[in-house]
Formats: structure tokens, C-alpha cells, sequence
């Protein structure tokens, strides 16, 4: 099968980390909440720092001195969780950036959460510029004169900013804007900026498991005492300085400023915004029918509003006249085409009307419930062999068709987490020996909560359950990207010789009772 | 996905990823530097504010235009706000390195113009001159200087203008 060389990188990674961290701590399924988190560091160490900083241009540099060499037990060490998280927030967000780009989850429906982080990728940036002028050393003076120019080469702006910083000219005033930016203004846009780019997703968590947020943490603090972040010699508008240690992930485009022009500059940079905003129809995603709600079989539950991933789902009072109370409808735009409702609702029981057509409350037109299950029962008729395995494959992770065989059949769906239970019981009422669902990678669904309500329903512990009656040990779950055809192939080898073990079993007690039967009756 | 690997494996490979990804944020906070000047390098900077001479002077209003006026809006001269553009030429060691002629600003032209220029220069002696024009009524540069400096490396020169003193380096 055919992988795209980003994504198969990114999938070799990810596999790496999973074997370092384990699924549950893989920092690459909690890039979002590990920057969270990164924020937060960066949040409380600045608050430490602005008590000892002193906020005039004359007293900046040294308060900044005191901080890194008089208390650098304490406020020093401060000073670099401060810089590194910001440093290292700029790893996980282009990570973050470029996990969605490589498993095409930028692109459709998801517009919104894309071109929302564009601009709050540039906040983060200008964030860190702003906290590098604070230090008033060599450093902020190369950053505030390069700043300066590229806003002088603005068309509307007045020109007149650079020549703030030349010898004598710099004031208090224009210093203390820059901390009200660094220290309010900027904050609280990036915060809202957040808000808004999570705005069209449900259930969002915003920490990441204790275990990597700990591990990320002593890392820093680590970074911190063995390598403290310290200043270059303080700012002198009266001179030029011959190097300067410059921070790339925060400061790599004034250096362009130096070689070319700020016009140019501003070409380069406004161009790079431009193709990353209007990536997402770079060409269009191909839309796919939506949820429909058969409001004849709604009964009102909330199940599928639960577990929507995409807030797509409202429940509103009942507008058809029915006894019930409430009623489900679906938001177009926001929508995600998952079909994880369709597995959500309680009349996608399979043993319901087993000789009509089989309707749902919520269903997905492309791959109804009722299609589900006629597929079911055509490859359980199909399969011949001592083991008969059904495999439910995403159609987002490994392509299950590669191990049809004639013990061995795979049905597609749009995701794990639209497979009702007891489509599952079905499939083994009917004659399957073992029933593997192979949804994304554990923590990785592609719809995002899929392959995790999957488990939950299988477990007991979210409806709609897998039913007792339904043997856990002919069931098996397995997430599998595209790469990870050897895993499945493995799980599947082992999982027909156990399904073996199970039917001869079966069988041994199937004859000691038609045995104890005898008997019984020749007594 | 799953991996059992061993806790303590587990941890020593948490270890070295977190030491690979620490490694990668110090080294890019502060490397590789960048050089701004060479070690016998210096920098000229020209930077002032200035608006520019009144494109027509201003003429005394007659008495019958007086009274045509709103005595609210009697003021004995008329002055045109549009402004001459400024030129600036400088040369250091007889070679020009700034010349540039600066429209005035605004929708009326009536705005001051920002001067900013800054060059990497030898450190050493040079001869400096500079000369601007700002105004359509008189003939040729109105203002002129010339400065001859001994510039350290790593410092700025800066020049300025002042409408009262002229131009300055220093």
C-alpha cells in the first residue's frame, strides 16, 4: 500500500515514542496539551520574574542581571524555565502543525481549527520577540531596531518608529508599552486566540497525562541548572554589537531584515501566512454526506450527542409531536461525517427488524447501519475454514482488506467508533468464530474519540455496551496505522489459534453434554 | 499500538528522548550566532525628523478679501500647507552612500518626512558630507556639513538635524 513519504515519517516517530512512552504518555498524541502545559510554565515563571524585574529602560538590564546571577537559585532558574518552555512551545506547536498537515486532519471540516492556529502561531512568535526586548541588552536592541524597520516599511504606519533607537531618542513610554504588550495585551489575545481554535471541538482537555507533563517539566528544569539562560552585554544605541547569540525558533527573521530588504521580508513572511491559511482548500477536501436524524426512530437519548467529537450534535425539545421530551439535530458546518453517532444510538441494534430494512435514529447515507449489516451477514456467509474472523477495519488506519482470505473477511467503516456493539454480538450469532475491530493507532483517532468510545463500549463502561452475552474472548481491538500491517498480520495469527483453543473447547463441551444427555436418558 | 516493554527500558528511552529534545531547545535559543559587524567594522546612522519648506510662501490677504470672511475666519495671511520634498545627499570619503529625495507625507503633502538611513562602514578616518535640499523656492541644498571623523569599531556615528542648529554628528 501506497504511504505518503510525510506521513510514513511521521507514523515512524510516532512509533518510536510509542515504544519510549507507551501510547498512553506519547508526547505526538498530546502535542495540543503538552503546549497547554508549556504555557502554563511560561505563565507562572513569568509572574515570578516581574516582581524583581525593574520596569524603566535605565534599570531593566540590571534587574534582569540580578535575577540571572544574584538570585539565580531561584529567580535564575525562573528566568530559563521561561525562556525554554517558550522555546520548546514552538517545537511542539510546529510539530502539532505539521502532525494534522501529515495525517490530512487540516483539510474539510476542520478549516476552522487550521486557519485559527495561523494566527496564533504569529501571536506565540511575537510574544517571545516582545519578551526578548524586555532585557534591554544587545540582543533586544538588534530585535527592537529590526522590529522598527519592518514596521516603518508598513505603508499605512507613519516611518517613524526606527528612530526611536538611536542614541538618546529611546524613552521610558515606548518601554513600557512593549511590557504592557509582553505582559497583558499579548497573553490575553493568545488565550483568546486558543478559545476560539478549540471552539469547534468537544470534550477538549487542555493537560496533558501527569506522567509527560512531569517528565517535560524536569527536563526543563534540568535544561535550566545545567545550561541557565543568560544576557549579552547591555543595549548601547551608541554602538553596534559584532555577534549576537540569536534565539531561531523566536528571532529567525531578523537576520533576513540584515540581508534583504524589510519589503522583502514582509513578501517572504505575509506569503508563508497566506499558503498556510488557505492550505485546507489547497486542492478542496472532497465533503461527504453528513449525519441524517430519522426522527421516527429518535427517541431523544443524547447518547450521540455525548459522543460527538465535533459539537456537531444539539438536543433540542421535540418538534415532531412524539412522547418523547427532546430530539437530536445536526450541524451541517460543523459535522465531521464520522458516523461515531451512528454507533452511539440504541436503535442501530442489528436483531431489530431482522426482515426489513434496518433504520437508525442518526445514520451516515454513504454507510448506513442497515448496509452495515447486510455486509456482516454476506461475509460470515462468505468465510469457510475452522476459524472464521471478521475484521471491522477504519478506513483512516491500516487497509484490512490486505488480509482477506477465505477465513478472513474486513469491512470498511468511516470509523471505528460507528460500529454499534451489537453489531459485533451479530456477527458471532451468525457463525463468526472472532470478531477484530482495528480502528487509528491507540490516542490517535483520526475523528478523535473513535478507537477511545470503541474500548469504553466493549469494556461496559460507556453505552452503548457490548452485551454479556457477546464472548470478550472472540473479541478483539487493535488500532493499526497504515504502516503497521506486521502488528495486525501477528494479532490475527494469534488470535485464530486462540479462537482455536476456543472452539475446540466449545466443542469438547458441547460433547460432554450430549454425553451427560445420554446418559441422563438411559437412566 | 501496544508496547510492553520493560518500565525501567521504558524510562531510560523517556531519558534519552527528553535529553534529544532539551538538547535541540538549548542549542537553537542561542546557536549559531550571527555576525552583525566585523571586527574592524563601524556603522553610520542618519536619523532625524523634518518637515519640509511651504511649497508657496504665504501672502497677506487685501482688506476686500478680509471682509468677504467670516469674522471668525479673519486671518490676515493665507498659507498654502502643501510642503517641499526633501533631498538628501550623503557621501562619505567623496562617494555617495544615501541619496534619496523624500516626498512629504499626508493627504495635503503638508507632513514632516522620517530620515532614517544606517550603513556598515570602516572603522577609521573618513570625510563626511552631507547636503539637503528641502525647499522649491530656493535654488540648490539649502543645508550642508561636513564632518571629517575618526570612528572606533563597533560604534555608531550618528547624524542628525535640527531646523535651529543644523545638521551634527557625533
Amino acid at each position: 500500500m501506497l504511504v505518503n513519504p510525510v506521513k510514513r515519517a511521521y507514523l515512524a516517530l510516532e512509533s518510536w515514542f510509542n515504544i519510549s512512552f507507551g501510547t498512553e504518555w506519547n508526547p505526538l498524541y498530546h502535542l495540543g496539551t503538552l503546549s497547554f502545559f508549556l504555557f502554563w510554565v511560561i505563565l507562572v515563571s513569568g509572574i515570578y520574574l516581574f516582581i524583581p524585574f525593574d520596569g524603566s529602560l535605565s534599570g531593566a538590564y540590571q534587574s534582569v542581571e540580578y535575577i540571572t546571577h544574584e538570585q539565580w537559585y531561584v529567580a535564575g532558574v525562573m528566568r530559563s524555565l521561561h525562556r525554554y518552555a517558550s522555546d520548546a512551545v514552538v517545537v511542539t506547536v510546529l510539530l502539532h502543525m505539521f502532525k494534522e498537515f501529515a495525517s490530512g486532519r487540516y483539510r474539510g471540516f476542520r478549516w476552522f481549527s487550521w486557519v485559527t492556529g495561523v494566527p496564533t502561531l504569529w501571536l506565540i512568535i511575537t510574544l517571545g520577540i516582545t519578551g526578548y526586548w524586555l532585557v534591554w541588552d544587545e540582543l533586544a536592541q538588534y530585535v527592537a531596531i529590526g522590529s522598527a524597520r519592518l514596521m516603518d516599511a508598513i505603508p499605512l504606519l507613519s516611518g517613524a518608529m526606527t528612530r526611536n533607537f538611536v542614541a538618546g531618542q529611546m524613552t521610558d513610554r515606548f518601554f513600557i508599552l512593549i511590557e504592557f504588550l509582553h505582559l497583558l495585551g499579548q497573553p490575553l489575545i493568545l488565550f483568546f486566540l486558543l478559545w476560539i481554535h478549540v471552539k469547534r471541538l468537544s470534550g477538549v482537555s487542555i493537560n496533558p497525562p501527569r506522567g509527560l507533563a512531569g517528565g517535560t517539566f524536569i527536563a526543563l528544569l534540568a535544561l535550566s541548572l545545567a545550561k541557565p539562560a543568560v544576557s549579552h552585554g547591555p543595549a548601547d544605541l551608541a554602538s553596534m554589537p559584532f555577534t549576537l547569540n540569536i534565539d531561531w525558533f523566536y528571532l529567525n527573521v531578523y537576520p533576513l531584515v540584515d540581508y534583504w530588504t524589510e519589503g522583502q521580508t514582509w513578501v517572504l513572511t505575509t506569503s508563508v501566512t497566506f499558503l498556510l491559511m488557505i492550505m485546507p482548500w489547497l486542492p478542496p477536501a472532497k465533503s461527504s454526506p453528513i449525519a441524517v436524524v430519522d426522527l421516527d426512530n429518535c427517541n431523544g437519548c443524547g447518547l450521540c450527542f455525548n459522543d460527538c467529537p465535533f459539537d456537531a450534535i444539539t438536543v433540542q425539545a421535540r418538534t415532531d409531536g412524539a412522547r418523547f421530551e427532546h430530539e437530536v439535530v445536526v450541524d451541517p458546518d460543523l459535522c465531521g461525517a464520522c458516523g461515531i453517532c451512528a454507533g452511539s444510538c440504541p436503535a442501530s441494534n442489528p436483531f431489530r427488524s431482522s426482515k426489513s430494512t434496518l433504520k437508525t435514529g442518526i445514520d451516515m447515507p454513504q454507510l448506513s447501519v442497515d448496509k452495515l449489516r447486510t455486509r456482516t451477514k454476506q461475509a460470515v456467509m462468505e468465510m469457510s475454514g475452522a476459524t472464521k474472523i471478521l475484521i471491522f477495519g477504519c478506513e483512516h488506519g491500516l487497509d484490512t482488506g490486505l488480509f482477506d482470505d477465505a477465513g478472513t473477511r474486513s469491512i470498511r467503516l468511516i470509523c471505528s467508533g460507528m460500529l454499534p456493539p451489537t453489531l459485533v454480538e451479530f456477527a458471532l450469532k451468525k457463525g463468526a468464530d472472532g470478531v477484530l475491530v482495528s480502528g487509528c493507532r491507540h490516542n490517535d483517532c483520526y475523528f478523535r474519540f473513535g478507537n477511545q468510545w470503541t474500548r469504553l463500549r466493549f469494556s461496559g463502561e460507556r453505552n452503548p455496551i457490548l452485551r454479556a452475552r457477546a464472548d470478550r474472548e472472540r473479541v478483539r481491538v487493535q488500532g493499526a496505522a497504515e504502516t503497521d500491517k506486521g502488528d495486525i498480520q501477528r494479532s490475527l495469527e494469534k488470535f485464530r489459534e486462540e479462537l482455536g483453543r476456543l472452539n475446540q473447547a466449545d466443542k469438547s463441551a458441547d460433547a460432554d453434554k450430549d454425553e451427560k444427555m445420554a446418559d441422563e436418558y438411559h437412566h | 499500538m501496544n508496547i510492553t516493554t520493560n518500565k525501567w527500558v521504558r524510562y531510560l528511552l523517556q531519558a534519552i528522548n527528553y535529553t534529544v529534545f532539551m538538547a535541540l531547545v538549548w542549542y537553537f535559543s542561542a546557536a549559531p550566532s550571527i555576525r552583525i559587524l566585523a571586527d574592524d567594522q563601524a556603522a553610520i546612522t542618519i536619523a532625524f525628523a523634518h518637515a519640509g519648506d511651504l511649497r508657496e510662501p504665504c501672502r497677506k490677504l487685501s482688506s476686500e478679501e478680509l471682509a468677504e470672511l467670516a469674522v471668525n475666519m479673519r486671518q490676515l495671511e493665507d498659507c498654502p500647507r502643501e510642503r517641499s520634498p526633501v533631498l538628501i545627499q550623503a557621501s562619505l570619503g567623496g562617494e555617495f552612500i544615501y541619496d534619496v529625495s523624500l516626498d512629504p507625507p499626508g493627504l495635503f503633502e503638508d507632513g514632516g518626512v522620517d530620515v532614517y538611513f544606517s550603513k556598515r562602514i570602516p572603522a577609521g578616518k573618513h570625510q563626511f558630507e552631507i547636503r539637503m535640499d528641502d525647499s522649491v523656492r530656493e535654488q540648490g541644498f539649502n543645508h550642508s556639513f561636513s564632518s571629517e571623523f575618526d570612528v572606533a569599531p563597533g560604534r555608531i556615528i550618528l547624524v542628525s538635524f535640527d531646523s535651529e542648529r543644523g545638521f551634527s554628528a557625533r
